[in-house]
């Protein structure tokens, strides 16, 4: 359970930083009126609810994620474990999946510099290299199966599956909505601010994702494990 | 006594929170059904809750008849004891518990309290209560299906619950439960984003952190756990279907079942108890934090008296749901374990009681001097510290390992978590309707049939477990269909369980006067007014009762102070608004 500890870490200094500029620390029984020096002062407007809604949404995933991998850590303690091999064709998938955060990344300039045009060709090749990416995955299952790495045979192929099935439901999520913003986008009539914001919001979940999918792959390609040993060697 | 110069702040303008568009619903379907409305979802959280509630309560009557009789019940054979068991649990924690806390009180209580027009994802929100029925109706799906619903325990360990010698194991019930939980924690975190996102964003002007009502405090900090601990069970629930339909071995070890070696093997069944109890405990306050809360709340607005140490209170709530996710293997003790974890997780269990006992010890020191008024919310919340500080010292026993490894497998274990995390958080649900129902009707609940269903409530659960605990120091076992004759248990104590069913039975039935309280006031009851318990929080100085679709009229409530000046000194009445500007009742004695 290393993993999700340290993940819980993360968002619990996450929580700490925030309720820090909260004022816990104020007697609320000695303040009447509304001349609070927080209310009082011109904040600039915080991120919209979508946003922060984004992120909660985005720490779940990310537990979800986290106990997963510490079941996968835990469950490869046993001894009937063997390593599934990686197929070539993830390498390809990372990169496709990598351009695709990328094309997001760069609709996000350009709507900020209300590019109409250069949006909706970005938008429509992260939707298409999006789209790659789960077909390429589903032909690695393809040819892991047929390579005799059934699901049920072994752990690490069962963890395989199951984290890479997860994986895509999730980038099949992101699908369903950056579909969503790529056809608003080529409509006329969408405010441009609200556009803005969805491209934001997209890409954030398409890099989260991208993360995400760097961690299992370094998972499954067994470096992780190099790894952990070697934390091992310096504790002890 | 400190001079508080009345503020130059009277003339503010409002709204500096934008002002939402809500959506106008058309028909009577969009307004009552399908409606975004957070208080129409609250309703209907709550009624759905309490309907599942009162099957996981006729459940715990037959496991009760079977105990006290066993032999008289013909069709409660052991099949069915454990399907009851494993119902009436997960239902209960939940189906009803979780579900009504968050659900039911925090869409009801978070956008009133904090003076917003509604929750910030409406149409999220809507999805996730439909979600939630269709979870519970894939549940009581269980009940229909051939094999009946899981006997696994509410735990559903592996390999049992998956195996055919458990009820619905080799079934659909395993299945269906497992389906359930999943659709359930898919919904919950739609309703949980909105929670906690409104709190984050939706504050009327003048509602800082500090100013919020401990009843939002506590919902809101058991919505962040529960968005960080419910996927834990749904990773659990997730392998657990690949382990019983593909056939994988994350759970499973190697096994033979009827004579027949099964596919599975070197699975670790402790991996899916990590996983539940990494929930399962967190779970526990995810009750209990909106229950702290609440009883909070009821008990400074009934005893005119501001909440004692209220920075304290918030800072316990946070701490009590930090400590929570690293206390979870306290529940895994007889399944062994390394001794330097069961120190570990030990200690941890004993820490997280002092942040409880700063709560309890607040929650009394607020009663003391106060102007006690023993209405039906205050003795709801004085049973429930009753009930509470009984359930939780035996916390502390069971917390040890030596303690609890001998007592893990008898009723002493069920006799405290009922009383610590069942009956307790019940009895403020009740204290809490009785408190809100005005502002959700427009009228009381009748006193009298109040008072029957009270008293008979209170008294009647703690001559259900507290000789329990006795029953469990005999060594009496818990999860056992039937004892038959047993050295170490004397009949004095068979002559106990039947007086424990019996008052099981007088308890169920008085909640029959609780529902029929419920009905008959929606009707008959006495007209409440906007503010029938003279309280200073916002939800009760909405324009109109019950509120109408936005809540607050043209504009926005303003908030100048925090929610408990009560018996202020040199004030006019014993109670001053949130809403109330700083002119009046300027100088203010400080309690510190």
């Amino acid at each position: 359970m290393n993993v999700v500890l340290i993940f819980l870490a993360a968002i619990g200094a996450v929580i700490v930083w925030w309720l820090a500029g909260q004022r816990l620390m104020s007697k609320p029984w000695l303040e009447t009126g509304i001349a609070l020096p927080e209310t009082d002062r011109q904040e600039p407007p915080s991120a919209p609810a979508v946003k922060i809604g984004l992120f909660v949404f985005l720490a779940v995933v990310g537990a979800i994620f986290s106990l997963s991998i510490s079941a996968y850590f835990m469950r490869m303690a046993a001894g009937d474990w063997w390593a599934t091999p990686v197929p070539r064709l993830l390498w390809a998938n990372t990169v496709v999946l990598l351009l695709s955060s990328g094309a997001l990344e760069w609709a996000r300039r350009e709507a900020r510099h209300d590019r109409m045009d250069r949006l909706q060709l970005a938008l429509a090749a992260a939707f298409a290299l999006a789209l790659l990416f789960l077909i390429g995955q589903i032909q690695a299952w393809r040819e892991l199966v047929s390579a005799g790495y059934v699901l049920a045979d072994n752990p690490a192929n069962s963890f395989f599956y199951m984290l890479t099935g997860l994986h895509g439901l999730h980038i099949l999520g992101g699908l369903a909505v950056l579909g969503r913003t790529t056809v608003r986008v080529f409509a006329t009539d969408v405010p441009r601010d609200s556009l803005r914001l969805s491209v934001d919001l997209s890409a954030i979940y398409s890099h989260f994702m991208l993360a995400v999918w760097l961690l299992l792959f370094v998972l499954f390609a067994g470096w992780a494990n190099d790894f952990v040993d070697l934390c091992r060697q310096l504790i002890s | 006594m400190v001079e508080i110069p009345s503020g130059s702040a009277d003339a503010v303008p409002t709204a500096e929170v934008e002002d939402v568009e809500l959506y106008h619903p058309k028909s009577w379907w969009t307004k009552y059904v399908f409606s975004q409305d957070a208080k129409i979802i609250a309703v209907q959280y709550s009624v759905t809750a309490i309907s599942i509630g009162l099957v996981a309560l006729v459940l715990s009557w037959l496991m009760r008849l079977q105990l006290a009789f066993p032999g008289y019940f013909a069709f409660i054979d052991a099949n069915h004891y454990y399907q009851f068991i494993t119902m009436h649990g997960m239902i209960m924690v939940i189906y009803l518990l979780t579900a009504l806390f968050l659900g039911g009180f925090g869409n009801y209580l978070i956008p009133l309290m904090l003076g917003a027009r509604d929750m910030v994802f409406p149409y999220a929100n809507m999805l996730s209560y439909w979600i939630y029925l269709l979870a519970v109706l894939i549940l009581v799906a269980g009940f229909f299906v051939p094999g009946g619903p899981t006997g696994a325990g509410w735990t559903l360990y592996p390999p049992q619950a998956v195996l055919s010698g458990t009820p619905g194991g080799s079934d659909w019930g395993i299945l269906l439960m497992l389906f359930s939980l999943i659709v359930f924690i898919i919904g919950f975190t739609m309703g949980g984003l909105n929670y906690v996102v409104t709190v984050l964003q939706g504050r009327a002007r003048g509602m800082t952190l500090m100013r919020m009502p401990l009843t939002v405090w506590g919902i809101f900090t058991a919505t962040v756990m529960a968005l960080l601990a419910f996927p834990a069970l749904f990773v659990a629930c997730v392998m657990m279907l690949f382990d019983r339909l593909l056939g994988t071995s994350f759970f499973m070890p190697a096994i033979v079942e009827m004579g027949e070696q099964l596919q599975h093997g070197g699975g670790s069944p402790i991996l899916f108890q990590h996983l539940f109890w990494f929930f399962g405990h967190p779970e526990v306050y995810i009750v209990a934090l909106p229950a702290f809360g609440i009883v909070s709340d009821l008990i400074s607005t009934h005893a005119r008296k501001n909440i004692f140490g209220y920075r304290m209170m918030v800072w316990a709530i946070v701490v009590i749901g930090a400590l929570s996710f690293i206390v979870w293997a306290h529940h895994m003790y007889v399944s062994g374990m390394n001794p330097a974890f069961g120190f570990f997780f030990a200690t941890t269990t004993l820490i997280i009681a002092v942040p409880t006992a700063i709560k309890v010890y607040n929650w009394v020191l607020t009663l003391w001097r106060g102007d006690i008024h023993l209405t039906l919310p205050m003795l709801f919340a004085l049973a429930f510290i009753v009930t509470f500080v009984n359930g939780g010292l035996t916390g502390l026993f069971l917390g040890n390992v030596v303690v609890d490894v001998p007592l893990s497998d008898t009723l002493f274990v069920v006799a405290h978590f009922h009383m610590v995390m069942g009956v307790a958080p019940i009895l403020v649900i009740f204290g809490a309707i009785y408190h809100w129902y005005p502002k959700v009707t427009g009228r009381m609940l009748d006193d009298v049939l109040g008072h029957i269903h009270f008293w008979i409530t209170f008294l009647g659960t703690y001559a259900i477990f507290f000789p329990m605990h006795y029953l469990g120091l005999l060594g009496m076992p818990r999860r056992y269909h039937e004892l038959g004759d047993t050295v170490f248990v004397p009949p004095s104590a068979n002559t106990l369980n039947v007086f424990i069913t019996v008052m099981a039975l007088v308890v169920g039935a008085a909640q029959i006067v609780f529902l029929f309280n419920l009905v008959w006031s929606l009707f008959k009851g006495r007209e409440a007014g906007g503010n029938p318990w003279r309280a200073t929080t916002l939800e009760w100085q909405t324009p109109q009762t019950p509120p109408a679709h936005g809540n607050w009229g043209k504009d926005l409530p303003v908030v100048y102070r925090w929610a408990y000046d009560y018996s202020v000194p040199g004030a006019a009445e014993d109670f001053i608004p949130q809403t109330q500007p700083a002119s009046g009742g300027a100088t203010r004695e400080v309690v510190a």
